[in-house]
C-alpha cells in the first residue's frame, strides 16, 4: 500500500476565502490520475479532514490530471483554534493517506 | 479592439521584476493594474484596518509603478489597497501616493473608491433581507454587524469603471474582487465579458499562471473573442497547462467564479499555445445574474491573547507531553477560577504541542515520537490584563510541572524573558455574505483628488 503523496506529482492546500479550504492533487500522468480517481473516495477525504462527506465538493479534472477537493475549513481562518492561517499544511494529511493497491 | 492590461505582480509589496516591467511598458499597455491585498493573511488586518506589508516596501514599489505610469501615459489602478481595503488603508495608500507625487513632481488626478460600510446601515440591510449568507457562512444576527470594527463590500467592474471614467491618472480603490481591477477596462471597451473575467482571474496573481512564477510581471491582451496571456520575465513561459491550472488556485470551484453582477463559467474554455511563451484562451462565458450583489467581509474583536513558548527535550516528558499538557491546563484553570474569581467560560488555555500534533490536533495520523516538542501556550481572555495575568499563572507550570508527584521537580526551556508575550486584541472574520444593491454605486463612494 503506497501513500497518495508517493503516487502523485504534488498536493497543495490553500484557503479559498476565510471559510473554505481547497486541496489540489496534481497527479502528473494519465495513469496516476486514473489510479487515484479509482481509489480515493470523497468519504475517505472527508474522514481525514473530520468533515461530513456531503460538505465536500469534488472535481475530477481529466485534462489536467487533477483531483480537487473543496471543503468548509476545519476551523474558520484566524479563529482561536485555527493553527494554519493560509491553509498551507492540510495537503500533508492527504499526502500521507494510504491508498489500496 | 484589443485591450492590454499590464499586471506587475500578484500584490503590491511582493516586488516585481523591473526589466520585465519595462518590457511591458514598451508594449504600450492600456492600463497598469495591481492588487493590494486579500483576506489571506487573516482577520487582524481588516479588524484593525491596516496593511500587512511594510510602508517602506510599499512606497518603493508604488513609486516604481507611478514612474512607469507616467512613462506609459495610461491609468494605474490598485485594488484592495493596504491589504484589507478598508477606508483607513485607502487613506494610508493615498498618503503614500501624495508623498511620492511630491518627490517626483507629478501632477495627478486621483480617483479614490471607498468600500467601507456603516455597521448600522448593514444591520438594517440584514434585517430587511438584503444581506444573505453564502455557503459555510457563520450564523449572524442584525446585532452582530455592530460588533465589527470594519465591514467592507467588494467592488466589481462597475465601480472600477466609474473611477476610470473620471479620467483619473491613478485609481486608489478599497476592497475590490481580485479580478475587477483587471476586467473593468476590457469590459468598458466592449471586449468579450467572459474573456475579461477569465483573463483577469488568470492574471490576478501576476506570473503565478506561468513558469518562473516569482517574476511577477504578466501582460493579458483582451479582445472580442478571447484573451492572450504573455509572461514578461526572462525564462517565464505560459503553457495551456500552467494557465488552465491557475483556475484551481484559491478557488473552491475551478470552473465557476462569482463576481458582482454575474458569474464566469470556464467549463468550455479552450487553451492553445501560440508559441512557447504565450497562451490564447477562448470559449469563456459570462452569465449575468438577475440581482446585483456584492460580497461583504467583516472582522470583529475576538478577545485578547497572551502566548508563551517552552521546549520539552527530556525524553520522558516528550513521550508523555499530551498527558503533561492536559494536566497543566486542568490545574491552571482551577487555580485561575479560584484565585481570580473568573467564570470558566471567560477564558481559554490551549497548549499546542509543536512537533507532535500542532498542525492537525486530533486529525493527526502520525504517531512516531519526536525528540523535542515546542509547547505553544495560548491564553485567550476578554481583556489584555486578564490574558496577561493568566499567562503569569501558567508560567510556573510550564517551567516546573512534574508528570507525577513522585518525580523530581523538572525544569523546561524558556527561550524568552519575560515568557509572557502579549498578542493584544485579536479579531475574527464574521461575514461570508452578499449584499443586494439596486444601484452598483450605492454602497461605494467615489472621490476625485487633485495632487500637485
Amino acid at each position: 500500500m503506497a501513500n497518495l503523496g508517493e503516487i502523485v506529482q504534488k498536493i497543495r492546500s490553500k484557503n479559498a476565502g476565510p471559510f473554505w479550504l481547497t486541496v489540489d492533487i496534481f497527479c502528473g500522468t494519465p495513469h496516476a490520475y486514473e489510479y487515484v480517481i479509482a481509489r480515493l473516495s470523497s468519504a475517505t477525504v472527508a474522514k481525514a479532514f473530520g468533515v461530513n462527506t456531503q460538505d465536500i465538493k469534488r472535481f475530477d479534472i481529466a485534462n489536467l490530471h487533477v483531483v480537487k477537493f473543496s471543503l468548509p475549513r476545519p476551523h474558520v481562518q484566524g479563529s482561536t483554534l485555527d493553527p494554519d492561517m493560509h491553509g498551507a499544511s492540510w495537503a500533508a494529511l492527504l499526502a500521507e493517506l494510504p491508498l489500496e493497491n | 479592439m484589443t485591450t492590454r492590461v499590464l499586471i506587475p505582480s500578484g500584490a503590491l509589496g511582493l516586488n516585481y521584476d523591473q526589466v520585465a516591467l519595462d518590457r511591458g511598458i514598451a508594449m504600450k499597455p492600456d492600463i497598469i493594474a495591481i492588487d493590494g491585498g486579500s483576506t489571506d493573511s487573516g482577520p487582524a488586518y481588516l479588524g484593525r484596518g491596516v496593511s500587512k506589508y511594510s510602508r517602506a516596501s510599499t512606497k518603493i514599489e508604488w513609486r516604481g509603478l507611478m514612474e512607469a505610469r507616467a512613462k506609459a501615459g495610461v491609468p494605474l489602478v490598485i485594488g484592495t489597497s493596504g491589504t484589507c481595503g478598508a477606508d483607513n488603508a485607502v487613506d494610508w495608500m493615498l498618503d503614500i501616493t501624495r508623498e511620492i507625487a511630491t518627490d517626483l513632481r507629478q501632477s495627478l488626478k486621483i480617483a479614490v473608491l471607498r468600500c467601507s460600510q456603516d455597521t448600522a446601515v448593514m444591520s438594517t440591510a440584514f434585517s430587511d433581507g438584503r444581506i444573505t449568507p453564502l455557503p459555510a457562512a457563520p450564523n449572524v444576527t442584525a446585532d452582530d454587524f455592530a460588533t465589527c470594527t470594519n465591514i467592507v463590500a467588494l467592488a466589481g467592474a462597475e465601480q472600477i469603471a466609474a473611477a476610470l471614467e473620471t479620467n483619473a491618472d491613478i485609481v486608489i480603490a478599497g476592497r475590490t474582487t481580485d479580478t475587477a481591477i483587471i476586467a473593468a477596462l476590457p469590459i468598458m471597451r466592449g471586449n468579450d465579458a467572459g474573456a475579461a473575467w477569465h483573463g483577469a482571474k488568470i492574471g490576478e496573481c501576476g506570473a503565478l499562471c506561468a513558469s518562473n512564477p516569482q517574476s511577477g510581471v504578466v501582460m493579458v491582451e483582451f479582445d472580442n473573442d478571447g484573451f492572450t496571456v504573455i509572461p514578461l520575465a526572462d525564462g517565464a513561459h505560459a503553457t495551456p497547462h500552467t494557465v488552465s491550472a491557475h483556475m484551481l488556485y484559491e478557488n473552491s470551484d475551478p470552473f465557476i467564479l462569482y463576481e458582482p453582477g454575474g458569474h464566469l463559467d470556464v467549463t468550455d474554455a479552450t487553451y492553445a499555445a501560440l508559441d512557447d511563451t504565450r497562451v490564447r484562451v477562448t470559449g469563456s462565458k459570462w452569465v449575468p445574474s438577475d440581482r446585483y450583489t456584492v460580497k461583504l467581509e467583516g472582522a470583529r474583536p475576538a478577545g485578547f491573547q497572551c502566548v508563551l513558548l517552552c521546549l520539552l527535550r527530556d525524553a520522558h516528558y516528550v513521550k508523555n507531553a499530551q498527558i503533561w499538557a492536559n494536566d497543566i491546563i486542568s490545574k491552571c484553570r482551577s487555580k485561575v477560577i479560584r484565585r481570580l474569581g473568573v467564570a470558566p467560560e471567560e477564558f481559554e488555555i490551549e497548549l499546542r504541542l509543536m512537533g507532535q500534533n500542532a498542525s492537525f490536533g486530533t486529525l493527526e495520523t502520525h504517531a512516531a515520537q519526536p525528540h523535542e516538542i515546542g509547547v505553544l501556550a495560548i491564553v485567550t481572555a476578554k481583556s489584555n490584563a486578564l490574558a496577561m495575568e493568566i499567562g503569569q499563572f501558567l508560567n510556573p507550570y510550564l517551567l516546573h510541572h512534574p508528570l507525577t508527584q513522585a518525580e523530581e521537580q523538572p525544569t523546561f526551556a524558556f527561550p524568552f524573558s519575560p515568557a509572557e508575550i502579549s498578542r493584544g486584541q485579536t479579531y475574527e472574520f464574521c461575514l461570508n455574505h452578499v449584499l443586494t444593491l439596486d444601484d452598483p454605486m450605492s454602497a461605494f463612494r467615489l472621490e476625485q483628488v487633485q495632487i500637485g
